[in-house]
C-alpha cells in the first residue's frame, strides 16, 4: 500500500482546521479503496505515457540494446510541425462532434419511442439495440462493409447500383463509417435515457399534459431538464468514445481511405507511431489526445455549472 | 484496435524498469549440441504439403544428429507476427532458434537486433554460393547477412488468351504498348478492365517506377515521375476507373483477374492456384511484365521469405545446420513441388525451368534482374504510412498532379529515412 504515504495532502490542510471539515484524514481514507485500484491501473500508465513521450524510444531501444535518450519536447515539436497532424486533428474533431450529435439524437429519439411503444415492438427494438451493442466493433464494421461492398453488397443490389464504390468519395465514406459508429453506440444512450425517463414520476408528465403541453414540449421542457445528469454523463462518454474512434475507420476504409482522406487521429497515431515502432512519438500523440479530452470534458462541465445547474 | 495500441504500449511498458525507460538485455546465445531445436515457420492457407516436406527434413536431421529433437510452431502471417517477433526478441526464453520471416520485415528485425549474422556460415557452405547477389541483398543489412533467402515470389503479366484471340491482340512488349492494349480491350469489351491495377498495389506500381530509371529514394526524379504517370494513367476510365480501382490492393486485382473481370493483371507465380480456381482457368498465359524500352522486362520486386537464426539461440551450430538442410537444394525443390515456392538457389531454379513451362516468364524476369525495397527500418515506416498508395491515389483521383504527389511522397520518404 504505497498509496498510504502519498495520499494525505500537505500539512496546511491538517494544521488548525477543525477535524470535521474538509481537511481530516477521513475523506482520504474513504478514497483509499478506489485509489488502490486507480493509481496502479491508471496513474502508472499515464505517468509512463508522459515519460516515454520525452524520450527517443523506438524498437531499437526496446530490444536492440541502443541507449534511450532524453530529447525533451522534440516529439511534441515534431507533431506541431507536422501539417498532416493538424489537418487530421481538425478532421477528427469535426467528425467526432457530428457523431456525438447524431448518437444523442438517435439514442434520445428511440428512448422516447421505447416509452411509448407497445410491448412487442418495444421488445423487438430492445433486442435489435442490444444486438448492435453486443456486436464487437470489428465484426460490426466488417458486416457494414460487406453491406456496402461495390460488387457484392446488399445495398448496391437492392438499389441497382452495381459497382458503385461507397468508399470513394470522402464525405460519403465518412457518412457510412459514421452510421456504423452511431449504430454501435446509440444503444448505450438509448438504454440510459430510457431508464431515466422511466424514473420520472408519471404524475409530472400527467401534470404537464393537463397543462396542455404537447409531446414535443413535454420532452424538451420536462424530461430533458430532469434527465440532465444522465445526459451529461452520456455526452461525456460519447465525446470520449467518438474522439478515440479507431476500429470502424481502420476496418471499413482499410486504414484511412483513398489517399488517407478518412484518417482520424487514432488511426494516424497507429500508422505513424505504433506501426513503425516509434513509441516515443506515439506516446506524445497519446498525451495530446488525453489533454484534449480532459480539456473538452472540463469545459463542458464548467459550462454546465455556469448555467446554474447542479449535477 | 485501440486495444492493440494499448497492448503495444503495454508491452513497451513492461519492458521498462521502474522509473526510466530502459532496454532489454541483449542476450547472446550458446552452442549446445543437444536438446530441443525450436523452429517457427509461417502458417499457410493450405499447410499440409508444407508440413509434410518439413517433416521429412526433420526426420533426416534428427537421424543425423542423435539426441536432438525439433519442435516446429506455425505462426500466422497476420500483422500480429510483428508483435510475436518483438516478443521473442525481448524474451529469449520464449524465442525460437530458427525462424522464417518475410524479407520486407528484415530491416525492422535487424534494427531490433534479433537475428544472428550468418555471413561466415553461408560462405563456408558450398550451396550458399549458388544464391544470386540480388537475392542475398534482400537478407543483408549493413554488410551483415541475417538469413538465408528460402524462396521468392515474382510477379509477371497474366493475360486472357481468349480475349486476346477474339480482339486479335498480341501480348505487349513495352509499358506503352501495355497501356494502348489495355485501352483497346476496355473500348471493345466494356465489361472488362484492360489491366487490373490498384491504388494500393505498391508492388504492382514499383516495376513501372524502376523501369523508367526511377527509385523509391528519389520519387521526385524524372524517371520516377514517368513511371508514376505511366501507372496512374492506367487508373482511368479508359482502363480501370478510379471509382472502382483507386482503393484496390494487390490481392483485389488478383481477384479481378481470377474472377474474369480483367483481361490482364500483374500477378505472382504464387497466384496460379487462385486463377486456376476461377473462370479464367485454362484461358490465360503469362509473359514477363514489359519495361519502358520495347522488348525489355520491367524489374520485378523480389518478395519472399528468409530463414534466420535467432541471436539468442542456445544451439547456434545446430540451428545453422538445420537451416542449411531446409534451405538446401533438395528441400527447396521439394518445397516448390509442394507449395509452388520459387527456389532461391540458381541451380535449383534452372532445373525447374527445364521441367516447368509455366515458370519460364517468372524465371526470365528473375534473370533480367530483380529489385528490392530499401532494407532499412525507414521502409516499414514508409509502408505503414502508406506513402506510395497515397501518392498513386492522389494522382488517380485528381487531388494532385504527378508533380505535386511525387514531391510530397519524396518528402515523406526523406523524413522516414531521416528520422531513423
Amino acid at each position: 500500500m504505497t498509496t498510504l504515504t502519498t495520499a494525505p495532502a500537505g500539512p496546511s490542510t491538517r494544521a488548525g482546521t477543525p477535524p470535521r471539515r474538509r481537511g481530516g484524514p477521513r475523506p482520504w481514507l474513504y478514497l483509499l479503496p478506489s485509489a488502490a485500484v486507480l493509481v496502479p491501473l491508471l496513474g502508472y500508465p499515464v505517468y509512463m505515457l508522459g515519460l516515454l513521450s520525452v524520450f527517443d524510444y523506438r524498437q531499437a531501444q526496446v530490444s536492440g540494446g541502443e541507449p534511450t535518450r532524453f530529447i525533451g519536447l522534440a516529439n511534441y515539436a515534431a507533431l506541431a510541425g507536422d501539417g498532416r497532424f493538424w489537418s487530421v486533428l481538425g478532421q477528427t474533431v469535426a467528425f467526432a462532434a457530428a457523431l456525438v450529435v447524431a448518437t444523442l439524437a438517435v439514442g434520445a429519439a428511440l428512448a422516447v419511442v421505447l416509452t411509448r411503444a407497445a410491448r412487442v415492438p418495444r421488445l423487438l427494438l430492445s433486442l435489435a439495440a442490444m444486438a448492435a451493442w453486443a456486436a464487437p466493433a470489428v465484426t460490426g464494421s466488417t458486416v457494414w462493409m460487406f453491406l456496402f461492398d461495390a460488387d457484392l453488397g446488399l445495398v448496391n443490389q437492392v438499389l441497382g447500383l452495381d459497382g458503385f464504390n461507397w468508399f470513394y468519395d470522402k464525405w460519403v465514406a465518412f457518412g457510412i463509417v459514421g452510421a456504423t459508429v452511431v449504430w454501435h453506440s446509440f444503444p448505450f444512450v438509448m438504454v440510459t435515457l430510457y431508464a431515466g425517463i422511466q424514473a420520472i414520476p408519471a404524475s409530472v408528465l400527467e401534470a404537464a399534459a393537463l397543462d396542455g403541453a404537447s409531446a414535443w414540449h413535454a420532452f424538451w421542457r420536462v424530461m430533458v431538464p430532469m434527465l440532465r445528469p444522465l445526459i451529461t454523463i452520456v455526452v461525456i462518454q460519447s465525446i470520449i468514445w467518438d474522439f478515440k474512434i479507431f476500429t470502424q475507420v481502420y476496418v471499413m476504409t482499410s486504414g484511412g481511405g483513398i489517399a488517407g482522406q478518412n484518417t482520424v487521429l487514432n488511426v494516424y497515431a497507429y500508422q505513424t507511431a505504433f506501426g513503425s515502432s516509434e513509441y516515443g512519438l506515439g506516446s506524445a500523440i497519446g498525451v495530446v489526445m488525453t489533454l484534449i479530452l480532459l480539456a473538452v470534458t472540463l469545459l463542458y462541465l464548467r459550462a454546465l455549472y455556469r448555467g446554474g445547474e447542479k449535477l | 484496435m485501440k486495444m492493440l495500441n494499448r497492448a503495444i504500449a503495454g508491452a513497451a511498458l513492461l519492458a521498462l524498469a521502474a522509473c526510466a525507460p530502459s532496454t532489454a538485455p541483449s542476450a547472446s546465445g550458446g552452442d549446445d549440441k543437444s536438446g530441443t531445436l525450436r523452429v517457427w515457420l509461417f502458417d499457410e492457407p493450405n499447410r499440409a504439403p508444407k508440413e509434410k516436406v518439413v517433416g521429412e527434413a526433420i526426420k533426416e536431421f534428427t537421424a543425423a544428429n542423435p539426441g536432438v529433437t525439433v519442435e516446429v510452431s506455425y505462426i500466422p502471417t497476420t500483422p500480429a507476427r510483428h508483435e510475436k517477433f518483438k516478443g521473442a526478441f525481448n524474451d529469449p526464453a520464449s524465442a525460437p532458434d530458427v525462424a522464417e520471416y518475410g524479407n520486407t520485415d528484415l530491416a525492422e528485425y535487424a534494427a531490433a537486433g534479433g537475428f544472428a549474422d550468418l555471413n561466415e556460415d553461408l560462405r563456408a557452405w558450398p550451396e550458399g554460393r549458388d544464391i544470386g547477389t540480388d537475392l542475398l541483398r534482400s537478407a543483408t543489412v549493413d554488410g551483415k547477412v541475417y538469413g538465408l533467402p528460402w524462396y521468392i515470389g515474382i510477379r509477371a503479366l497474366y493475360y486472357r488468351t481468349d480475349v486476346f484471340g477474339e480482339l486479335k491482340l498480341k501480348p505487349p512488349t513495352s509499358l506503352k504498348e501495355l497501356t494502348s492494349t489495355a485501352r483497346t480491350i476496355r473500348e471493345k469489351r466494356p465489361d472488362l478492365y484492360g489491366v487490373a491495377v490498384g491504388g494500393e498495389y505498391t508492388f504492382g506500381a514499383l516495376p513501372f517506377v524502376w523501369s523508367f530509371g526511377g527509385d523509391l529514394e528519389k520519387l521526385d526524379g524524372a524517371g520516377s515521375r514517368e513511371g508514376v504517370k505511366a501507372y496512374t494513367d492506367l487508373l482511368a476510365d479508359d482502363n480501370c476507373p478510379p471509382q472502382a480501382c483507386a482503393g484496390l490492393t494487390g490481392g483485389r486485382t488478383v481477384e479481378l483477374f481470377a474472377g474474369g473481370k480483367a483481361a490482364m493483371g500483374i500477378l505472382g507465380n504464387f497466384n496460379r492456384s487462385a486463377v486456376d480456381a476461377g473462370p479464367a482457368a485454362g484461358k490465360y498465359a503469362v509473359v514477363p511484365l514489359p519495361g519502358a524500352e520495347p522488348g525489355s522486362i520491367a524489374p520485378a520486386f523480389a518478395g519472399g521469405n528468409n530463414l534466420g537464426v535467432m541471436k539468442s539461440s542456445r544451439h547456434r551450430s545446430l540451428a545453422v545446420k538445420f537451416l542449411e538442410l531446409l534451405g538446401g537444394k533438395t528441400y527447396q525443390t521439394k518445397m516448390y513441388e509442394a507449395m509452388g515456392n520459387l527456389p532461391t538457389l540458381t541451380s535449383a531454379r534452372e532445373e525447374l525451368a527445364a521441367k516447368e513451362a509455366f515458370l519460364k516468364p517468372f524465371l526470365d524476369t528473375v534473370a533480367a534482374g530483380t529489385r528490392f525495397v530499401p532494407v532499412d527500418p525507414a521502409w516499414v515506416k514508409i509502408d505503414n504510412q502508406k506513402v506510395i498508395p497515397t501518392m498513386l491515389q492522389k494522382v488517380a483521383t485528381k487531388q494532385a498532379t504527378v508533380e505535386q504527389a511525387t514531391t510530397e511522397a519524396a518528402a515523406a520518404v526523406k523524413a522516414a529515412f531521416g528520422g531513423s
